[in-house]
């Protein structure tokens, strides 16, 4: 079984990887083009900086989204997973920056847990991933409501903002170096790692063919499980830079399950998995922020986000349908 | 072909910093757009209403100094002879909700207040309608079959609530209304604080004088179409006009800390730099400071409101910037005046209390470090049974 893994996984993968980095560089660099036309300023390291680190949580999020997509799922409760551990975070915190760390490892170990839980209903239940994280979804946001009464409570530590909050000052040349940013590079490296492992291949191959896997000795359940697991995981991570960004919230995760679909899907991955690169994913969730900056500049309402989001996704799924038909 | 992908990823994030080494221009792009304005003014602007309010900020109250709660402004007495009844009491109080730190905090100081009169009443009954007209109808509508020797409520939205009041109304009970109103006359009382146009009036008028002439202000909102809220703007609207700042945007912030600061960090990005802000709510307030603070920039003049976290980073920052207030301490009112009622004494109808405002001289006056952080200055409840441990 083992042998017949190893000898058809490699024979797909260039099939797979090419699954379009360049066209999202493409797009990322005329829209840096039009940025820089329209504000100057923008591209100046400090703010440029400070970009990165703002936009570190989404491309978290669409790392995570990715793993799930890439195998075939959804994860849709990714959004409401955030706001709940901002809401937990503060509440067990309250102010106390003692309780910072072991709040950090209880938030990780919270959204593991989460991813689990979507993992083992969507695999061994058989319920679609769609229904079990719209269902998780709701369920978190009822228990976020009754837990607080619908008012948050408590607070974050400084301690614990700082990492969504502070930067490395007065850095040569960059000016400052947000501990966003530091997290991103550091967990965006173990991605790359991921999927450039076995693990990594297996989860394509999972995605790209279910039966197949199944039939050359994968553990479709299991891989999809840890997919589940690792998105609950980039939830945690997003939360507690998002929660130190913007302080306790009841929307710190409004909607950004959408948003690291859109970026997904943005970056060239193929919904219904199979197809795209996880570096893909994280540059779509870029690509996706600066259009937002720009949308900005431009006086654009921020109100049109959503129409945008929704507008990319059906343009993305629709092109990459129609290649792979013509093919 | 991974190799190559890497090698992508890093070149993108090294242009991505190789693009940092231009210059910073020393202005940002000169042709921004045209900002929003103020727009038209709200439906619910009534000049009358407006003209009494401002009025109401100079008169001088009725009542205790050192209890606000007690005060009234212009009072117009009614007469509640019909009513008397010997006690203690069953008191119940149909609420609107508890769903944010202001309404959490003026609760307990009701709570506290119950207590404190606990030799008079010998029932209270809370039953919170969790923010739904249609629970807080039916909520009312049971409260009638309870023996309730006074009802209380504080109305969720003004309209749909009306008939539910009306009935209670005609089931023979003294009724005090407090907070947000009722488009009837039937209860006993309303009580409430100046109001709305007051707020905002206070909040604009400082920013306008604070900051450079013809500067640009964000106007930040909670939602629209709240009386109390469209109220607070159309005043401020109303200085921000007569002023002629400029009002780049008027956004509206769901009263959430995490969409205010992605808006404000917006517009600092889009305009450079904003030189005033206005927000009809301080629970936000402290987001909008961090979004100055973490872009660099100076706080400009604004307004929030006596929440513990915003006085507390006005003092460490020494910001420029006031605080209307929307007192907690109303929530004492109706308890007092339901006792009042059922003695046969005479009430104010309306009832007005004062709205202080909370300025940088008598900062340090309502600044308590010691209490938490989502906590109002104006609780009035420093007199009460259980302080601070119940308010914390």
């Amino acid at each position: 079984m083992q042998t017949v893994q190893r000898r058809t996984l490699p024979l797909r993968l260039p099939r797979v990887r090419p699954g379009g980095v360049l066209p999202i560089l493409a797009i990322l660099a005329v829209l840096l083009v039009l940025v820089g036309i329209r504000q100057p300023d923008f591209l100046s390291p400090p703010s440029l900086m400070s970009f990165l680190g703002r936009s570190a949580p989404i491309i978290l999020l669409a790392a995570g989204q990715y793993f799930v997509i890439v195998s075939g799922e959804f994860d849709l409760s990714v959004g409401s997973l955030v706001t709940a551990q901002v809401v937990v975070a503060a509440r067990l915190i309250d102010g106390d920056p003692t309780r910072t760390w072991p709040v950090v490892l209880l938030l990780l170990a919270f959204g593991a847990l989460v991813g689990l839980v979507n993992g083992l209903i969507t695999t061994r239940l058989r319920v679609p991933s769609f229904i079990t994280t719209l269902g998780m979804f709701l369920i978190l946001v009822g228990a976020v409501y009754l837990w607080s009464d619908g008012a948050p409570k408590g607070g974050l530590s400084e301690e614990f903002r700082r990492f969504g909050r502070r930067a490395f000052e007065d850095v040569p040349l960059l000016g400052r170096v947000p501990y966003a940013l530091l997290v991103l590079l550091a967990l965006a490296a173990v991605a790359v790692l991921l999927m450039r492992s076995d693990f990594g291949r297996t989860l394509v191959a999972v995605g790209d063919n279910p039966r197949t896997a199944e039939l050359s000795g994968v553990r479709v359940w299991r891989t999809r499980t840890i997919a589940f697991i690792l998105s609950g995981l980039a939830a945690a991570a997003a939360a507690i830079l998002l929660g130190g960004y913007s302080g306790v919230s009841f929307q710190a995760g409004a909607g950004l399950e959408f948003g690291a679909i859109t970026a997904v899907v943005l970056g060239g991955v193929a919904l219904g998995g199979g197809r795209g690169s996880v570096v893909g994913a994280m540059l779509g969730a870029l690509t996706l922020e600066l259009l937002f900056a720009l949308m900005n500049f431009y006086g654009v309402s921020g109100a049109l986000r959503s129409t945008v989001q929704g507008a990319i996704i059906l343009l993305a799924v629709a092109v990459s349908a129609t290649r792979s038909s013509s093919r | 072909m991974r190799r190559s992908m890497a090698a992508l990823a890093a070149v993108t994030l090294l242009s991505l910093t190789a693009c940092a080494t231009d210059e910073p221009a020393a202005s940002p792009s000169g042709s921004a757009p045209a900002g929003s304005g103020t727009g038209d003014q709200s439906k619910f602007f009534v000049q009358a209403d407006y003209d009494a309010e401002l009025s109401l900020l100079t008169a001088a109250p009725t009542g205790p100094a050192d209890k606000p709660w007690e005060q009234v402004l212009n009072p117009k007495m009614v007469d509640t002879a019909k009513f008397k009844k010997t006690g203690p009491h069953k008191i119940c109080f149909s609420n609107a909700a508890l769903n944010n730190p202001w309404r959490q905090v003026g609760f307990k100081t009701m709570q506290a207040e119950v207590e404190a009169q606990k030799s008079r009443i010998k029932e209270f009954v809370h039953v919170d309608a969790e923010g739904k007209d249609q629970k807080q109808i039916a909520d009312i509508n049971d409260l009638l079959g309870k023996d309730c020797d006074a009802l209380i409520v504080s109305p969720n939205t003004t309209a749909t609530l009306t008939p539910a009041v009306e009935a209670a109304c005609q089931a023979g009970l003294p009724v005090v209304v407090f907070d947000r109103g009722v488009n009837t006359k039937c209860p006993v009382t309303f009580i409430n604080p100046i109001g709305g146009y007051g707020f905002g009036h206070v909040g604009a008028e400082f920013v306008s004088q604070k900051m450079k002439p013809g500067g640009k202000v964000l106007a930040l909102r909670i939602l629209p179409g709240v009386d109390v809220l469209e109220t607070r703007w159309s005043a401020a609207k109303v200085a921000f006009d007569k002023a002629k700042v400029d009002v780049v945007g008027v956004e509206f912030t769901d009263g959430d800390p995490a969409k205010t600061k992605k808006i404000v960090d917006d517009y600092i990005q889009r305009y450079g730099t904003i030189d005033g802000v206005w927000m009809d709510a301080g629970a936000v307030a402290v987001a909008a400071v961090e979004a100055f603070q973490d872009a660099g920039k100076p706080v400009p003049p604004m307004n929030g409101e006596d929440q513990l976290d915003f006085l507390k980073i006005w003092k460490d920052k020494n910001l420029t910037a006031i605080a209307p207030t929307y007192p907690t301490y109303q929530w004492r009112t109706p308890i007092i005046a339901a006792l009042r009622i059922l003695d046969g004494e005479q009430v104010s109808s309306p009832w007005k209390l004062p709205q202080p405002t909370v300025t940088q001289d008598n900062l340090d006056r309502y600044l308590d470090p010691s209490m938490p952080p989502l906590h109002y200055a104006m609780c009035g409840c420093t007199d009460l049974p259980g302080y601070p441990q119940r308010w914390k």
